[in-house]
């Protein structure tokens, strides 16, 4: 039978190591199926986090061949590199332990960007049409499943503490294009507050597991921030 | 708010630099094709109000433009923060401005 060489890393805070486990090779296997099948039949103690298995919780997020991935998504044939793989948690998270990371600061950092959906009055003035651009534009961003790939994927959170990160100002994007949202200069001042700190590298377009592109979505808010800073005021939207 | 204006501010003059930039590289190959000599350069600037304007403009650009990315660059690479570093780069802008305008001001 085929199988796998596969490392995975065992510990705990910034201790730890790479250990090597062999795992048979089935067809259409995910990632995922490889670190169940590790802690099933190999080890017990090994730490991971999943929930849906089918691409929508945004839980089983992990760095796989130094590239992060959603693993219940990723097939074995997509990352593995001459039958091995190399399996460790997500980077830019303190990790708990073995593949299991605290998201806390990711979801904090949101929390704190002000991409929270604030309501207004219902119904919303207008009837909002699918096809209006604005309603494109949030549309584009909205699928996001807060599984903290493009966070671990960008190089500007790993080096700036202050850095929202792609995911948070992806949603406030969103919020910004969102007409029944009734703080969209709110979202703009937060939005002031940290998207000039993107270096539009698209780490997080590239990784996104979705297929979202947060970098343009910041460029979008950069953008309406600068029309905010000189005056311009809201673009073609009542309030 | 106040990094909304440094943005602002730094892609305003970045819009100025852009075609002076070129013009400064165009003179540059103009000037040099037939050595590059004092008398040469200053027979070309010497009371002409279109470079003094032109580089007037170019300085006043440079101290808008440069402080501000230098101080990006701190931020992210040298972990300097706060108010140090935002009179530190107010002084490098000003800086700039002084020697950068004594410069027009001498070829004119």
């Amino acid at each position: 039978m085929a199988v796998l060489e596969v490392e995975i890393w065992r510990g705990a805070g910034g201790d730890g190591a790479w250990r090597r486990y062999t795992v048979p090779h089935r067809a259409n296997q995910t990632v995922l199926d490889v670190v169940t099948h590790v802690q099933r039949h190999i080890d017990p103690s090994l730490a991971y986090r999943f929930a849906c298995r089918v691409g929508m919780c945004g839980s089983c997020a992990m760095t796989v061949n130094g590239r992060p991935r959603w693993t219940c998504r990723t097939h074995v044939s997509q990352a593995a590199r001459k039958g091995r793989l190399r399996i460790g948690p997500l980077r830019n998270l303190p990790v708990i332990r073995d593949l299991a990371v605290d998201t806390a600061p990711f979801f904090e950092k949101w929390r704190d960007a002000g991409a929270r959906f604030v309501p207004s009055a219902t119904p919303p003035d207008a009837p909002v049409r699918p096809d209006e651009p604005e309603r494109a534009a949030a549309d584009a961003g909205i699928e996001c499943i807060n599984c903290a790939v493009c966070y671990a994927a960008c190089d500007s959170v790993a080096w700036n503490p202050d850095y929202p990160g792609p995911a948070a100002l992806n949603r406030l994007w969103t919020l910004v294009n969102d007409r029944r949202d009734g703080d969209r200069d709110g979202h703009l001042e937060a939005a002031g507050a940290g998207c000039h700190l993107c270096r539009s590298h698209q780490e997080c377009a590239d990784a996104c597991p979705t297929g979202l592109n947060p970098t343009a979505a910041i460029a979008g808010l950069k953008r309406e921030v600068f029309r905010r800073t000189l005056g311009g005021g809201a673009r073609g939207r009542r309030r | 708010m106040k990094e909304a204006w440094l943005f602002a501010a730094q892609r305003i003059s970045a819009l100025v630099l852009a075609p002076l930039v070129l013009l400064h590289l165009g003179v540059i190959l103009h000037a040099v094709r037939g050595g590059l000599s004092a008398e040469e350069i200053l027979s070309r600037t010497g009371g002409s109000p279109f470079w003094g304007v032109v580089y007037g403009l170019f300085v006043l650009a440079a101290a808008v433009h440069a402080p501000i990315g230098l101080r990006a660059v701190l931020r992210e690479w040298g972990r300097w923060r706060g108010a140090g570093l935002d009179i530190a780069m107010a002084l490098f802008g000003l800086l700039l401005l002084v020697l950068g305008l004594r410069a027009v001001m001498a070829v004119l």
